[in-house]
């Protein structure tokens, strides 16, 4: 029995090494520009980042490359980008709840050839739709001078229709798990289907809607393809920015590292805190 | 600043504007004779959802496949000569290649590390699994132009004289070998595997999370009855574990396969597309944004989605059998 117990503890010691080796390996290149980031300029352009790590002592630390990198207007497009992304993860969730509620609970004709186009538009790439759209919204303003391209509406519009579909597949596989017999009480006692919905389906299905916000949310703020073809050049979001940074590295690697790190922020945040809901997101429905 | 009050305002305003919709559809529906109420109940529930689908999703796709058979500023038929230019262009023929190299190497690999990783992490105990497996996970809060960033750097080739800051090629002169611009080199299709390698860091933390679950859902008696008749950890993984979470692995490579045909922001950060790096998501950006030919952009997403559409077929197959099970 001890030989079980001691076969059982180096198993876990071996795991243990292993997995710590695999985690260094995999936080390496984001440490790198971190590190990176926090250098001095001419320093960093004649060592390699280790060397600071190594020598922590004999070197110049500085966050000038932040100040360069807020100076180029990376606190600009952190702005643009939440005031991009919230209402982007909010009206999409609000259309889905009501429809993944009409999927799950109301009897209607063609309710499953419905949903099962809907599964296949999860598929369906985003880039399928993107210029048809594009050149409806110019004709919307050239015919009625609304204007969409360029303004923070049509990214919301655009995020929001590529959402729904697994917005309201994991919202209807939530909401199939919620007590019947409930629903049936509320009807008896006279609630209609609309009260119902918010009144009882709503705050039920909070983890479900939890961890679909957070899902969108990375989602839009990691997004480059449609804030760069329906916002652009003058509202230009953090991906937008640092691409832009990347092309013209030449002053070195320190402004390009020091601007990543303002884009993550606030995503690795929000991972870190609501990590728990993002994984019941993933494990409940598929990934775009 | 007024940026932040428009943005404020339209927080509220869409907010209150979709719940009033909402509100409006039901008490138009409520208006109606009982029996056309039943049948227009699910109606107010769903056109919002619908009308957004279809005229932002639905009809645009149909007219990119029409498009595709036009010319560069969509205004003449041409017929298949998109296509035809297309296939008899070499360039195009190996995006082609790159994307079939994508998804053959990406999602095996990808969900061989989840496997790895999700083994690993059962055996240390909880606390250090929580926290390695967060450390794992959290590329995918990243984006991929940040991604591209933080591994350009890794893959750093400085003009000649300068010293090695990048990490592959100051590991190379180590070594004793010489530094190369790694991202131009496309002989044996490098530079694409330097690429897929960067895919692959952010979604290993996906294929993790998702088969650690399966794996902590796998009955413990079934694992016990093998170890009762003296099969050894690997023997156990393979022929017990692997065959009970065989569900999980697929959909995990049907998600990352998808995921990997469409790919894009990678390509446009680290190589923009140079050296025979470009795929169909990136010649469409190209076609479209540089050439300004529509004709030939909807082409490319039109090949696309016909590589796709299997996979969506798969998908729905998928879903249908978990409704099953549940």
């Amino acid at each position: 029995m001890n030989k079980f117990f001691a076969v059982i503890r180096n198993w876990r010691l071996g795991s243990t090494i292993t997995l710590a080796v695999l985690v260094v390996i995999w936080s390496m290149p984001t440490v790198g520009l971190l590190v990176t980031s926090l250098r001095d300029r001419d320093e960093a352009a004649a060592t390699g980042w280790w060397e600071a790590v190594f020598n922590p002592f004999g070197q110049i630390w500085s966050l000038d490359s932040f100040n360069k990198a807020v100076e180029g207007g990376m606190l600009d497009s952190l702005l643009y980008t939440l005031v991009i992304s919230i209402p982007a993860t909010i009206l999409p969730l609000v259309i889905a709840a009501n429809a993944a509620y009409a999927f799950t609970f109301i009897e209607f004709k063609g309710r499953e050839i419905m949903f099962a186009s809907l599964v296949a538009l999860m598929v369906l790439p985003l880039q399928s739709a993107l210029i048809p759209v594009l050149k409806g919204m110019v004709w919307l303003k050239k015919t009625f001078g609304i204007e969409l391209v360029g303004n923070f509406a049509s990214a919301w519009i655009v995020h929001a229709a590529f959402a729904l579909p697994l917005a309201i597949y994991i919202l209807r596989n939530f909401m199939m798990t919620l007590p019947v017999s409930l629903i049936e009480a509320a009807r008896i006692d006279g609630a209609s289907y609309y009260q119902i919905f918010w009144k009882l389906i709503i705050p039920m299905s909070v983890p479900a809607i939890a961890s679909f916000a957070i899902f969108q949310f990375l989602w839009v703020w990691n997004d480059y393809l449609i804030a760069f073809i329906f916002v652009g050049e003058q509202k230009s979001v953090m991906t937008y920015k640092l691409l832009r940074l990347l092309g013209q590295y030449g002053d070195g690697w320190q402004t390009v590292a020091a601007g990543s790190f303002i884009s993550l922020v606030i995503p690795v945040i929000v991972f870190f805190a609501l990590q728990r809901f993002f994984v019941r997101g993933l494990t409940a429905g598929a990934v775009k | 600043m007024s940026d932040i009050i428009v943005g404020i305002v339209a927080i509220i305003l869409g907010v209150a504007g979709s719940w009033a919709i909402y509100w409006l559809l039901d008490f138009l529906v409520r208006l109606l004779p009982v029996k056309t109420q039943e049948k227009l109940r699910a109606i107010s529930f769903l056109l919002p959802a619908a009308v957004l689908l279809i005229v932002v999703s639905v009809l645009p796709f149909f007219q990119t496949i029409a498009w595709s058979f036009f010319d560069k500023r969509a205004k003449n038929f041409v017929g298949f000569e998109n296509y035809a230019t297309l296939f008899t262009d070499s360039n195009f023929l190996g995006i082609l290649l790159n994307n079939f190299l994508w998804v053959a190497f990406v999602p095996a690999i990808t969900v061989g590390f989840g496997l790895v990783f999700a083994n690993l992490a059962n055996n240390v105990g909880p606390k250090r699994e929580k926290i390695m497996k967060s450390l794992i996970f959290m590329p995918m809060s990243i984006s991929f132009v940040a991604a591209g960033t933080i591994w350009g750097y890794l893959y750093d080739y400085p003009p000649p004289g300068r010293p090695q800051v990048g990490l592959l090629n100051a590991v190379v002169e180590a070594a004793g070998g010489t530094a190369q611009p790694w991202l131009s080199i496309d002989s044996g299709r490098l530079n694409s595997f330097l690429l897929m390698i960067v895919v692959i860091w952010l979604n290993a933390g996906f294929s993790m999370v998702m088969l650690s679950a399966a794996i902590k859902a796998v009955p413990e008696e079934t694992i016990e009855a093998a170890r009762i008749d003296g099969a050894g950890p690997l023997k156990i993984f393979i022929s017990v574990i692997v065959p009970q979470i065989r569900g999980t692995i697929m959909s995990v490579f049907i998600t990352t396969v998808i995921g990997v045909m469409k790919v894009f922001d990678v390509v446009l950060a680290m190589t923009g597309g140079n050296f025979n790096t470009s795929v169909l998501g990136y010649e469409y950006y190209r076609l479209f944004f540089v050439e300004s030919n529509i004709g030939g952009s909807a082409a490319v997403v039109t090949i696309l989605c016909v590589l796709i559409a299997p996979l969506m077929w798969l998908q729905i197959k998928t879903a249908r059998h978990q409704e099953e099970i549940r």
